[in-house]
């Protein structure tokens, strides 16, 4: 279990984490989710005891990181690409890593067996490819065999075969009753693997969710319909009692899934139709919102609490709304 | 136990990079080479010095002439073993595993000190034997007064001059910084401030002027200078471990 308790990191005028509470919880994965920047390296990074929490706690279950015995026995993690000496064999990595915890070498070997780096544990690690070098992350996070692990973007630049793998081995680690607490800048990649969701933006949390949870309040489905007769069809639905959603736009939008009925019902009124299709909107829509509503509910209300004196000083341009970066990244 | 264990990893660092090797051997060579060159140089010209200087004639300080450029190679060591961990990003590895910074850095420091060590001590014995052998019937010999001290003494700088560098590196956190500083001073600003009249009674207090008074058996004719071998070893390692405390309060004080 990873407790963190309205944990905060500042550099200078600039809050990186602002006021962080939530509980990471063992057997399920917790996805940690928000657009670059929003914090989450910083978080992992204090998580670790790297970095240093300008105020508030985190606690690896209930202890500081750096009263952890062997530390790497009870977490492991992925920090970012190539964290380490390039001149150094991948083999000579691990073993100096498992040395200083009292892991056994044979133990090396197996994680390497683990992670498919058999062939190549004696090449030096500056000749990996991106796939290898997180392999080599993941290899060096599994080595304690702890009961919690921690990834950082874990699928960044992987190709499908790498993610899949990612994925299934975060899925075994936590069916196994592990910790499991990855971070991503992905939506859809949260979908498809997190239990459990924390977003944060901007270094706030914006939402401490199960996915079900998030996903049935965030997915709207609707029917989206183009028609040469707009006006008859209109009055269609409007008898029917459905409601259409866009009556302005170009193709007309019902809400629901329900475009069985629509059909029929245009049918009946022997309306021609050239397209009815049933819509989805995309989780990755949804977390834009909510990275971008936090910003603005700021925006109105003043100064976020907390922020830096002089963050928006007169004159400046306004600073961008939040989920506008997001889309470049 | 936690702290053999941290000794242990180190040396698994050690031994696995080719920069180890590459840069002790370096100072093995040139040291011994150059010191050879050197003693071999001044027995042929010892008859066209003046009596002054055949007088004060030094012949064990001779076959260390090699180490000021030794010592760069040792300073190299130094800087990188310390250094890559940051330019790697190591260093965020290596201290998610020990997070007691404090016993990964003496851990660090210890291991490469000792390997620093024995290949200066072998470093330094086979300078002065090889060096001697230059000098033919000029030579010193291990047994006369001060000369083992100087030999022993010349291993021992050898070994302070790569921990200063250790200490270097780790306030800096970054070893081309770390070599940018250290190589010319001690290659240029040491020598240029010993030489200057004006500047000539602080620049023997810096760490090199001070400690390779260790490796001087005969002492010049003109010598007001206010330590003697040991002293000046001992001002060498004051330098140490300041380098070295400063080290450790940016490892402890900042975020990796």
């Amino acid at each position: 279990m990873i407790e963190l308790e309205g944990l905060t990191k500042r550099y200078g005028e600039k809050v990186a984490v602002n006021n962080l509470s939530f509980t990471v919880r063992p057997g399920i994965i917790t996805g940690f989710l928000g657009p670059n920047g929003a914090g989450k390296s910083t978080t992992m990074r204090m998580v670790l005891g790297l970095d240093r929490p300008t105020s508030g706690d985190v606690r690896i279950d209930g202890k500081h990181y750096d009263q952890l015995k062997d530390p790497l026995t009870y977490i492991g993690a992925l920090l970012e690409a190539k964290a380490w000496h390039g001149g150094r064999s991948a083999y000579n990595h691990l073993l100096c890593l498992a040395q200083s915890n009292g892991i056994p070498a044979s133990r090396v070997r197996e994680v390497l067996d683990t992670v498919g780096l058999t062939a190549v544990a004696r090449k030096k690690t500056k000749g990996f490819s991106l796939g290898m070098g997180q392999r080599l992350g993941i290899a060096g996070a599994l080595l304690g065999d702890p009961r919690m692990l921690m990834f950082d973007e874990p699928v960044n630049g992987l190709d499908p075969e790498g993610i899949h793998w990612i994925r299934n081995l975060m899925k075994t680690l936590a069916a196994q009753g592990r910790t499991v607490f990855v971070s991503s800048h992905l939506m859809s990649e949260m979908a498809l693997t997190a239990d459990h969701l924390v977003v944060i933006g901007q270094g706030r949390l914006l939402a401490d969710t199960s996915m079900a949870e998030f996903i049935a309040e965030n997915s709207r489905s609707y029917v989206r319909i183009r028609t040469p007769q707009r006006e008859q069809l209109l009055d269609a639905l409007q008898g029917a009692g459905i409601k259409v959603a866009e009556p302005g736009a170009e193709a007309l939008e019902v809400d629901g899934d329900i475009a069985q009925a629509v059909g029929e019902l245009a049918a009946r009124h022997q309306i021609v139709l050239h397209e009815l299709s049933p819509q989805r909107a995309s989780l990755e829509e949804a977390f834009m919102q909510l990275t971008a509503e936090s910003v603005e509910y700021h925006a109105h209300d003043g100064q976020p609490p907390g922020a830096a004196p002089g963050q928006q000083q007169p004159g400046q341009p306004p600073q961008q709304p939040w989920g506008s970066d997001w889309k470049r990244g | 136990m936690a702290a053999a264990q941290v000794v242990r990893s180190e040396w698994t660092k050690i031994r696995s990079v080719a920069s180890t090797v590459w840069t002790l051997g370096l100072a093995v060579v040139v040291t011994i080479a150059l010191g050879m060159l050197i003693s071999a140089l001044s027995k042929s010209q010892f008859d066209d010095m003046s009596r002054e200087d055949r007088f004060t004639f030094d012949p064990t300080f001779i076959s260390f002439a090699g180490t000021s450029l030794g010592q760069l190679a040792m300073i190299v060591f130094g800087v990188l073993v310390v250094g890559n961990e940051y330019s790697s990003g190591m260093i965020r590895n290596s201290l998610a595993a020990v997070p007691r910074r404090g016993a990964f850095l003496a851990g660090k420091i210890m291991v490469a000190t000792a390997l620093a060590l024995v290949v200066s001590m072998i470093t330094s014995f086979a300078a002065f034997f090889l060096g001697q052998a230059m000098l033919g019937d000029l030579k010193a010999s291990i047994g006369d007064p001060g000369v083992l001290r100087a030999v022993i003494g010349g291993g021992l700088y050898m070994t302070l001059i790569a921990m200063f560098s250790m200490g270097v590196a780790a306030m800096l956190r970054s070893p081309m910084l770390s070599l940018g500083i250290l190589m010319p001073f001690f290659f240029l600003i040491s020598n240029i401030l010993g030489s200057v009249p004006a500047t000539e009674k602080v620049g023997r207090f810096l760490p090199d002027q001070a400690g390779s008074r260790i490796m001087q058996v005969v002492t010049p004719l003109d010598d007001d200078v206010p330590y003697g071998p040991w002293g000046g070893l001992g001002i060498m390692a004051l330098w140490v471990v300041a380098a070295l405390v400063g080290g450790y309060a940016v490892l402890k004080r900042r975020d990796a």
